[in-house]
């Protein structure tokens, strides 16, 4: 699994698959609430697996089903998915040298290239247990995620109206969660605040799906307009 | 079909996105402009998706259960439960105060 060569101690490769698998799991049983919240949205059963399928990364899938939930265009529904989708190339940029994946290998487990796997193989201190921490993560998570989906669409249907089991929050709650972790920098606390007060005041003018869009170009314009963040001003690194 | 062509595209472009991250020279991540917008981004769009998620009703802004779904996931956060958890407990939340306000 971990390429040719590899010269991983047979216990820290057990560590790394179990701990991985764990991450996979508890990924991968989320997509019944995607595949709930998909199907609610409007979205076909066949539609809501072709998502997890092909675009396969979280946050993008949720925020396109929640612009088809609230009634906006498709193409809001791309871009958004596609902005957030940004994030997958800076953790490709990052694990690509500990990888180390050449040839055909590289377009094929690209798109294992996700929030948990990067996690769960980043901080490795070799290539080879990078490796195992990647492709076990990815994988389970492919796997277990679609295979979820399906359920959760197949019984989204069943169950009637999303709302009574709180699933609009719990797309909320998802998302918060996601951010959490990054809210640790103060700076991001401000960007934060300012980028919800911005999607938030242009709801009542623009189309759903918009305001998201809005506040993501809101902070392309900050990024290119302030300063670096504290001791890294331009053109003095290296 | 437009569902199914905005699916399609996001789709692909999606995977190409990951796909250009593994292939790009490291260097670009390098460049301070790239690094610094690449930090924001996430940032700010996953804040508008809570906004938008909790406090939209098509273009109005309404309180509701939601938003007291999304006060409980703020307190399991912050106990750090984990991600499922959270999720789990802001689902609840919503749900119950329905169950006791209907409407809501």
């Amino acid at each position: 699994m971990a390429g040719p060569g590899s010269p991983l101690d047979p216990a820290e490769r057990r560590a790394i698959v179990r701990d991985s698998l764990g991450v996979g799991i508890a990924t991968g049983l989320y997509g019944v609430s995607f595949g709930a919240v998909s199907v609610s949205a409007g979205l076909s059963v066949v539609q809501t697996c072709a998502l997890s399928l092909m675009m396969f990364t979280g946050a993008s899938q949720f925020a396109f089903v929640g612009v088809a939930a609230t009634g906006g265009a498709p193409l809001s529904g791309a871009l958004t998915a596609l902005m957030l989708g940004t994030r997958n190339t800076l953790y490709g940029l990052k694990l690509a040298p500990m990888l180390e994946f050449r040839g055909w290998r590289r377009p094929t487990t690209a798109h294992l290239v996700i929030d948990e796997s990067t996690a769960m193989s980043v901080t490795r201190d070799s290539g080879a247990a990078a490796r195992v921490g990647f492709l076990t993560t990815g994988l389970s998570v492919f796997v277990l995620w679609n295979l979820f989906t399906l359920l959760g669409a197949v019984a989204g249907n069943a169950i009637g109206d999303p709302r009574t089991y709180g699933l609009d929050a719990a797309v909320g709650g998802a998302f918060l969660a996601l951010l959490w972790p990054r809210l640790a920098v103060p700076r991001n606390r401000v960007i934060a605040l300012c980028a919800a007060a911005v999607a938030l005041g242009v709801v009542p003018i623009t189309a759903a799906g918009v305001p998201v869009l809005v506040a993501g170009g809101v902070a392309l314009l900050a990024g290119v307009l302030t300063p670096r963040a504290n001791g890294t001003t331009e053109g003095q690194r290296r | 079909m437009t569902w199914w062509w905005a699916i399609l595209g996001a789709g692909i472009g999606c995977y190409l996105l990951k796909l250009a991250g593994l292939s790009l020279p490291a260097r670009v991540l390098e460049h301070p402009l790239v690094e610094h917008v690449a930090d924001l981004i996430p940032v700010a769009l996953l804040a508008a998706l809570v906004a938008v998620q909790v406090a939209a009703d098509g273009t109005s802004l309404t309180i509701d259960a939601r938003a007291a779904g999304l006060a409980a996931a703020v307190v399991a956060l912050v106990l750090r439960a984990p991600f499922l958890v959270v999720v789990f407990v802001a689902a609840a939340t919503a749900a119950l105060l329905r169950l006791a306000f209907p409407g809501w």
